[in-house]
Formats: C-alpha cells, structure tokens, sequence
C-alpha cells in the first residue's frame, strides 16, 4: 500500500466537476484507494463517498492506494489535483 | 375568476402566456412483497442501474442538443450516482437484512440523500436533490413503470408545479413547455439553471399559497425577467405583456446583432469594447461577444495554483494560448496583482492589517525582481506575431513606473544577449487606480503609452471604503461624484499628452456609467465578455455630444442620488428598463 498528502487547492474543494473528474480517474486503476480527511475516510471511486468528506478549498487529504497499479494510481491523481483540474484559481 | 397576480423570483427571462399544466410526479409505492433471496435482488438493483444509466445517457443528448455541456453535466452526475458503489453497498446491507429491493433503494437513496443534506454547504442541497431524483427514478424503474413526464403535456403550456426535478425540467417536450413556475426553489435551483441554458422563462419561490389556486388550463402570464405570475389575466393585461415581449425580444434581435459590430457612437465614433479575462477559455467566449480586444489578461491564476512560482516555458505557453484565441486583436497584458489578502504559499507575508494598503501588486515585483523579470521574459517572448501591451498595477508614482520600466529595459538586454526571439513593440501603460495616479497623471502621462483605470480599487481608495465590511458597504458608489471627477482628469490628462485612457473596472460594462464614461472622451472600455452586447448597442445610442452633455450633466452634479436619478432617466429615453431596486 502507498500514500500521499496533498493540499487540495481547487476554490471549490472536491466537489461538482472536479470531485466527478477525481472519481473517473480513480476507477481508471484497478486498485483500491481510499481518500481520508482528518477522522473521515471514503471510497475514492464513489461520488457520494468523495461528497461525503466535504473537501473545501485548502484542505489537506490523504489518498492511499493498494493493488498492482498503486503508484501509478496515486501518481495520477496527485498530477489531477496539483493541476488544479485543469482550472485556473482567479477568484 | 378575475385577474390574480403573484410574485416570485425572476429565475430565467422572457415572458410566456397560455394556458397552465399543474404537474403532480408520479406516485411510487414500495410494494410490501416478501424479499427473494439476496443475489436475485442485488441481481435486479443493477439491473435498474443500467436500465437508468441508459435513460440518462439519452436525456445528456437530448439537453447537449439544446443547451450547452454544463447543464448536460447534471446528468451525468446522476449517472455517476446511479452506478456509485457506496449506494450499491447501502443497498446490499439493507438486502442482506432481509428487506425488498424496492425498499432497499428507497431507504438507501434517502441514506445517501440525508448524509448530503447534512453537510452545511449549498452546493450539497442540490446534490441532496440529486440523490433523491435518482433513488426515485431506479424505485420507477423496479417499479416497470414509464417515465411519462415528456408525454403529459397535449399542447403548449406552462408548467406549474411544487417544485420539479432536474429529469423533471429536462424531460418535458421542449415544444410544449412554454414556461416554468415553482412554489419552491431558489435562483441556484435546477429548474432556474436548467431553464436559463433551455432558455425557457421561469418562474420559481412562488410560494405553496399561490400555487394552490392555479389550476390545469387557467390561462396564465408568467414575467419571468420580472419575477411575476398573472393568473387569470385580462384582456387589456394580455395585450400589455404582449407589447412589452415584442418590445423585448426586438431590443434583444438589435443588441445581438450588434454585437460583433465594431462599437461605435450613434454619429459614427469608434471606440473599443474589450473583455476581460483569465485565460484562454474566457478568450473564446469573449471573441463569440464581440469583444473587440482584452482591456484586461490576469495573470495571477497561474501564480496562485502551485507551490512555486510558474516558470518562465509555463507562463510562454499560457499566454500564446490566450494570444492566439484573440485572433490578432491587441491583448493588454496586466502583471502580477496579488497581496497578502490571497498569498501563494512561496512568497513570505508578514500578518498585515490591511491587505489592501500592504505589499502588493507592483510593490511585491519591485522588491522581488527574479519574479518579476521571469514574467516580463515571457510576455516579450510570446507577444511575437500578436498585438500585446503591458500594465502595471497599483502604480503609486513616478518612481514606480521608473523602475518597473528599467526593469523591463534590463529583460529586453538580457534576452538580446541570450539570442532569445521576443516582440520589440509592445506598448507599456499603467493602472490608474489610486488617487495618487491620477493626482499625478499628467507626468505618468508623459513616461508610458496608455492608462487604464481600475474603477473598484480607485473607488475604494478613494472614497476610503472596504467593501467587505458590511457596516460601511453601502457607501462605495461607483458613480460617486468624487470618482468621476477622478475619471476625467485621467482621461483628460492622458489626451493632453497624445495617449489614450480604457476602463476595465465594473464601472465599465455598468449600463448606467457607460454614457457618462463615453462623453468624457474614455476610449477603450473593458468589461466581463458577457456584458459587451450591451454595451455595444448601448454606445450606439448616444451621438458624441449627447454623451459629451450627459458627461458635463453628471460632473456637475454633487450627490451620487442626483447623478443615478440623471442616468435613470437617460437610460429610460433609449429605452432601458431602471434596474429593479434603483430609484
């Protein structure tokens, strides 16, 4: 199993399309990942799981990966998520 | 029954008359049969995720045809609910407890749904509903029943209802929805966003009150730029709303075909309308309102989404994207805006009291030249082949535009020895946007080539007011008469000296301003893309000396009352409506 922590930069937080983006990447690997929160944990391949931590602008999260393609999933939603999903962050 | 008005929120404009449908969704009842076993159930529960994978996938299509791909996005959230694995595992602990799959979904969904609703954010009210427009839909499903919504309506009508899901809204024969009316809902609500891209009037919040007394075929006028519901209306009501439609939808026809018109005054003066912008995206749509070029590129995004500072090859890509989005139109480049109100996480500010009057903008460049020099490097080098200019911001003085400018002479010499291609022409002008600029215009004037007045930070500084504190919010007037003196001597001084002065602060997309601004002689007027049709035809109104005597009008005027009462009524002559709430 691998892990990282990142802060989530994106103005609103993991929700709407970015939380959808973030879910489509994660069920792109066959591993199991989870995202934590502080005290909360959810399924990073389910929409309401990813809902469900309430990820705001500047939040810190935990994404651990476990399966054959561990690195390369946390690679890639690391890259998602310090990309900015792709969207700039103008107020 | 007589004529009945009733008023809610203006949720999507345009007005529609005819007869009303009072939609009643569907009841669903979980039948109480006993539960086969576990496998067979979960077996049917996925079966209806496909089922409603697939029904959702076709109303995407049809909603892409008529809208535009964020609205479509809404359901594909609801696919990506139906097929989520934390809703299939609620379900399956309910199957596994020995109840039917129709109540599992059921109990499930409401689960999900009320998890969503208790998280204290707005967003998650509408994802509230989300889920229980799903859970409702996979129950219907199980339930072998149609979806009928689209079939309902027999004519033209206009759809009434307690409050409509986003299947409900999208489902609907777009040729038989004449408009929307909700007793429920707000401006964010799916049926206002929906309506809005479907470009279909609605009217939602209207209360259960009045809902109650709109029955199936009562005719009906629904206002929905207005916010009103006419029921029952008479004749000389009817022939009323029919005069103020046609009026509107032909302003509505001369205000877009106007629109990639060059702007121009009714007596033939050009002057520039532009857009602006944060990347290239926005540069797209601004090209589709017609703007004629950007008043305003913010650089800060590409500053504030990473843990370091861009690099040089990154900020070269980004704006030769925007470059070549704006097809050859002039580009005014502004450099690094930010301040210790929104830091990046790699430059150190101390705690500042006051944000606003801290280390900012221009200040933070001239202290940290490596910073400044890397953005100045990549301008030049993209601006080659396209028409780009340079601002700076915040200028205070002389001085600044000094050193900013020797600054950017040592870049054009370091990229000269380096053999770097950059753009030699590139225009360098300031932002006028404290009193101190424009106190000293005319020696700034004589050192760059153009101003540009940045409207809410000169109104702040000016008439000393922070606009987020609530208590003293209601004293920033943007058509202070404090401010507009301001405006023309920066205009003025600038034309003494053969440049020219844009706009690119909110006073320059306001319908109100725009006439004064454009007697003053402004010559460039910047504003958010979806703004500049207006402006366009707006400035069409006026020949230059009328502009010229509502300028001298205003400058003369001394209370900001006066000043908006004179523009209320200039606005009413060309035919624009006072915004609701204005005097």
């Amino acid at each position: 199993m691998q892990s990282t922590t990142i802060v989530v930069r994106n103005k609103v937080g993991l929700h709407a399309r970015p939380a959808s983006l973030f879910v489509k990447a994660a069920m792109a690997h066959t591993a199991a990942i989870t995202l934590t929160k502080g005290d909360k944990s959810g399924n990073a391949k389910s929409i309401l799981g990813i809902l469900s931590l309430g990820v705001q602008q500047d939040d810190e999260i935990t994404i651990s990966a476990d399966g054959a393609d561990e690195t390369e999933a946390i690679a890639a939603l690391t890259e998602l998520i310090n990309d900015n999903f792709g969207e700039p962050i103008a107020s | 029954m007589s004529e009945h008005a009733f008023t809610g929120i203006a949720a999507a404009a345009g007005i529609a008359s005819g007869p009303a449908f009072t939609y009643r969704p569907l009841k669903l009842e979980v039948p109480t049969r006993s539960p086969g076993p576990v496998d067979q159930e979960l077996a049917r529960f996925d079966a209806a995720c496909e089922q409603a994978a697939r029904e959702l996938e076709a109303i995407k299509a049809s909603v892409l045809e008529r809208a535009n791909a964020e609205t479509a996005a809404i359901f594909e959230a609801h696919a990506m609910i139906a097929a989520d694995p934390m809703l299939r595992d609620a379900v399956k602990a309910r199957l596994e407890a020995g109840q039917n799959v129709e109540a599992a979904v059921v109990d499930g969904s409401n689960e999900m749904a009320a998890m969503l609703a208790g998280m204290e954010d707005e967003y998650f009210a509408a994802r509230e509903a989300d889920m229980r427009d799903v859970g409702r839909r996979l129950l219907r499903i199980l339930l072998g029943v149609a979806d009928t919504s689209a079939d309902s309506l027999q004519q033209p009508s206009i759809i009434v209802a307690q409050d409509l899901t986003p299947s409900d809204t999208a489902g609907f024969r777009h040729e038989m929805t004449l408009g929307f009316c909700t007793a429920a809902g707000g401006l964010t609500s799916h049926t206002a966003i929906l309506a809005r891209t479907l470009g279909i009037p609605a009217v939602v919040g209207l209360g259960k009150e009045a809902l109650e007394q709109i029955q199936d075929e009562m005719p009906m006028i629904l206002d929905g730029s207005e916010g009103k519901v006419i029921l029952s209306p008479s004749a000389d009501t009817l022939e009323r709303y029919q005069a103020i439609r046609a009026e509107r939808d032909a302003r509505m026809v001369m205000v877009e075909a106007r629109a990639l018109r060059k702007a121009m005054t009714a007596d033939g003066r050009a002057v520039e309308v532009g857009a602006n912008i944060g990347d290239a995206d926005s540069a797209r749509d601004a090209v589709q309102h017609g703007a004629e070029g950007v008043g305003l590129l913010r650089t800060e995004f590409l500053y504030l989404q990473d843990t370091q500072s861009p690099s040089e090859e990154k900020q070269v890509a980004a704006y030769r994207r925007v470059f070549e989005a704006m097809e050859g139109r002039p580009v005014i480049v502004r450099t690094l805006d930010i301040g210790g109100d929104k830091p990046p996480s790699y430059l150190t500010f101390d705690a500042e009291m006051n944000p606003f009057l801290g280390w900012r903008a221009i200040r933070i460049c001239l202290d940290d030249v490596p910073l400044f020099k890397t953005q100045l490097r990549a301008i030049l080098r993209a601006a080659i082949g396209h028409r780009v200019l340079i601002m700076y911001p915040m200028i205070g003085g002389i001085d600044e535009l000094r050193a900013a400018n020797g600054i950017l002479a040592e870049v054009r010499t370091e990229l000269e020895l380096e053999k770097l291609d950059y753009a030699q022409d590139v225009p360098v002008g300031i932002m006028v946007e404290t009193p101190a600029a424009v106190a000293m215009a005319d020696a700034l004037a004589e050192e760059c080539d153009f101003f540009s007045i940045g409207t809410n930070d000169l109104t702040q500084y000016t008439l000393a007011i922070d606009r987020t504190n609530e208590r003293v919010a209601k004293l920033y007037q943007p058509l202070h008469p404090a401010v507009l003196r301001l405006i023309k001597q920066t205009i003025d001084a600038s034309h003494r000296h053969g440049k020219w002065t844009g706009m690119c602060g909110e006073l320059a997309g306001m319908p109100k301003a725009i006439p004064i601004l454009l007697g003053m002689g402004l010559d460039e007027f910047s504003m958010v893309p979806l703004a500049i049709p207006e402006a366009k035809w707006l400035i069409g109104q006026f020949t230059h000396a009328d502009a010229k005597r509502i300028a001298d009008e205003a400058l003369n005027l001394r209370t900001t009352a006066e000043i908006e009462q004179l523009m209320s009524q200039v606005l009413g002559e060309v035919g624009v409506p006072a915004p609701s709430g204005a005097p």
